[in-house]
């Protein structure tokens, strides 16, 4: 039953983080190509895109942060707010858009913040010449659209899942809704913020579309120093030193949060799917 | 509280409806509205770079659907009788696949597949019998691209499939084995109809990702051009009507392939708990 599956991670998962891992200590042959050789010169020169790595560890994070502030309070309502037969409608309208292509999901803001777009109806009462295309605003505001939906579905199951009597019998003895809020439901809806975040926070490492298309080459990820590195300039022994330092900085993020969250909360393993 | 869901759900859905509302502008600049005008959508057919596109994604998309789909039921399925360190070894391969961003699976693809080809092709070249005409060269294209799309999405079909799985009455399968029911028998008449509702559901959030996916096509499509891949490079040209339109179809087709998913879980939702009463 096995066979396949094994087969594919082999192919298409092991071989290829092995390849990399060989590449990134390799030297870029002068047309360039790989020579095998084993140098640390790729990851000694990795201050070079500096850059790129201090907009993703910083723009990654306060995006996750945004969409958690803006998509809570959205699943509180669906949960608590929304009459059962609503309810079902309501979450696939917010699924809907997470599965449409995000190219085109991103696309649609160069037109909404490109020139023509929100600057051009300012204008008229007044504020002038006002740039929001090609800004770290820009790509803020498509990281929160395109992830919202990623951050609000697990927060919704977890606060799905809450059983509400404890609200009552809490109601009961006198406590106010503000107190209920602070101390049952966001406390019981910490496994699915911490899954929220997670998602955002891993698809946002990664991310290439987003700066590509609203950061307009100021503002760009790790992703598009990649793109560059692979398909422009084709220095693959470093373009694969930077892939390595991604990873590695990706997984030393997650597993110090992960074990911060788990010591948190001991009732439930938080996991990543 | 109620103003705030709807001004998200209006930040959701108004830069869909502004590329709708676009792609019937009769103007040529895709910024001006001048008139309603449906003619972009029959120029779209006469691109044939973009009909071979949507084909390519097609193929591709229903490709490795199907082998996500079926590779993804078995690992499930041999993974639930699986223990130890085994076990714990596949399950960080599922989550290492999901977890490692795209772009860098795409990378390392790309440059693993082109290490191996450069070796197997002067292999193949000298073993291939010259009857059988020209040795085949091992490139980039359909096989990259449905191999890197499967990696992803067989990872998901597992952990649907397994949620699945673990959620299912045994008390049935040990029902059928008191019963003389042989494996084979157990498994086409109690374990597969159970979980036809999970694969089905695999299959299509994988046709719908390996569809929508550009990043890795990005780098592995080597001659081939997928539609994202094609969308990408007319949107770096400019803005243009006619991409409103390709989107346009695009959205279409991914909300109606969701939306009968969606309807299709529920239909079985409700028949099985029909049949448990």
């Amino acid at each position: 039953m096995l066979f396949p599956a094994s087969f594919w991670f082999g192919v298409m998962l092991i071989l290829p983080l092995i390849v990399i891992t060989i590449f990134s200590f390799g030297e870029r042959a002068p047309n360039g190509g790989y020579i095998p050789s084993f140098t640390f010169d790729q990851y000694l020169n990795l201050p070079a895109r500096f850059v790129a790595f201090k907009n993703t560890l910083t723009l990654a994070p306060i995006g996750t942060i945004t969409a958690l502030i803006i998509g809570y309070p959205l699943a509180y309502y669906l949960v608590f707010k929304v009459a059962d037969n609503k309810k079902n409608l309501l979450l696939i309208l917010i699924i809907i858009p997470f599965w449409t292509s995000i190219l085109i999901r991103t696309y649609a803001w160069i037109f909404i913040l490109g020139s023509k777009g929100i600057p051009n109806l300012l204008e008229y009462v007044g504020i002038e010449n006002l740039r929001l295309i090609n800004t770290s605003f820009a790509v803020l505001v498509g990281i929160v659209y395109s992830y919202l939906p990623l951050m609000v579905l697990p927060i919704y199951v977890s606060l799905e899942k809450l059983d509400k009597r404890l609200l009552e019998a809490s109601s009961d003895l006198g406590a106010s809704n503000f107190k209920n809020f602070i101390n049952i439901i966001i406390p019981l809806s910490i496994p699915g913020i911490a899954t929220g975040c997670m998602l955002v926070f891993i698809l946002l490492m990664g991310e290439f579309l987003i700066p590509a298309f609203l950061g307009g080459g100021k503002v760009f990820f790790v992703g598009n120093a990649l793109v560059d590195l692979f398909l422009q300039s084709r220095n693959w022994p470093y373009g694969s030193a930077v892939a390595c330092s991604l990873v590695i900085i990706m997984l030393i993020i997650v597993s110090i949060y992960m074990k911060f969250i788990n010591s948190k909360n001991n009732r439930e393993e938080v996991s990543i799917i | 509280m109620r103003l705030y869901a709807y001004l998200i759900y209006f930040f959701l859905y108004f830069p869909i409806a502004i590329i709708v509302f676009f792609s019937f502008n009769s103007g040529k600049h895709a910024s001006d509205f001048q008139g309603f005008s449906l003619k972009w959508y029959p120029k779209l057919f006469d691109n044939p770079f973009l009909i071979d596109a949507f084909n390519t994604s097609l193929m591709v998309a229903l490709i490795s659907a199907i082998l996500a789909s079926t590779f993804g039921t078995m690992a499930a399925i041999g993974l639930n009788n699986l223990k130890g360190k085994l076990r714990v070894f596949y399950d960080s391969l599922v989550y290492i696949s999901v977890m490692i961003p795209g772009i860098v699976i795409g990378i390392a693809t790309l440059i693993a597949l082109v290490t191996l080809f450069k070796f197997l092709n002067p292999l193949l070249a000298n073993i291939w019998p010259t009857s059988f005409g020209k040795p085949p060269l091992l490139n980039l294209g359909y096989v990259s691209l449905i191999g890197a799309h499967t990696l992803f999405t067989m990872s998901l079909s597992i952990l649907i499939v397994r949620s699945r799985l673990n959620g299912m009455d045994r008390n049935l399968i040990e029902a059928s084995n008191d019963l003389y029911g042989t494996p084979v028998k157990t498994f086409l008449k109690i374990t597969l109809p159970q979980l036809f509702p999970a694969i089905l559901s695999a299959f299509l959030l994988s046709f719908t990702f390996s569809f929508d996916d550009f990043i890795i096509a990005f780098f592995v499509a080597g001659s081939e051009t997928t539609l994202p891949v094609y969308v990408f490079s007319s949107i770096r040209r400019g803005v243009t009507p006619e991409i409103n339109a390709i989107a346009t179809l695009i959205l279409t087709f991914t909300i109606l392939l969701l939306l009968a998913s969606h309807l299709l879980m529920k239909y079985k939702n409700y028949s099985n708990k029909g049949s448990k009463k």
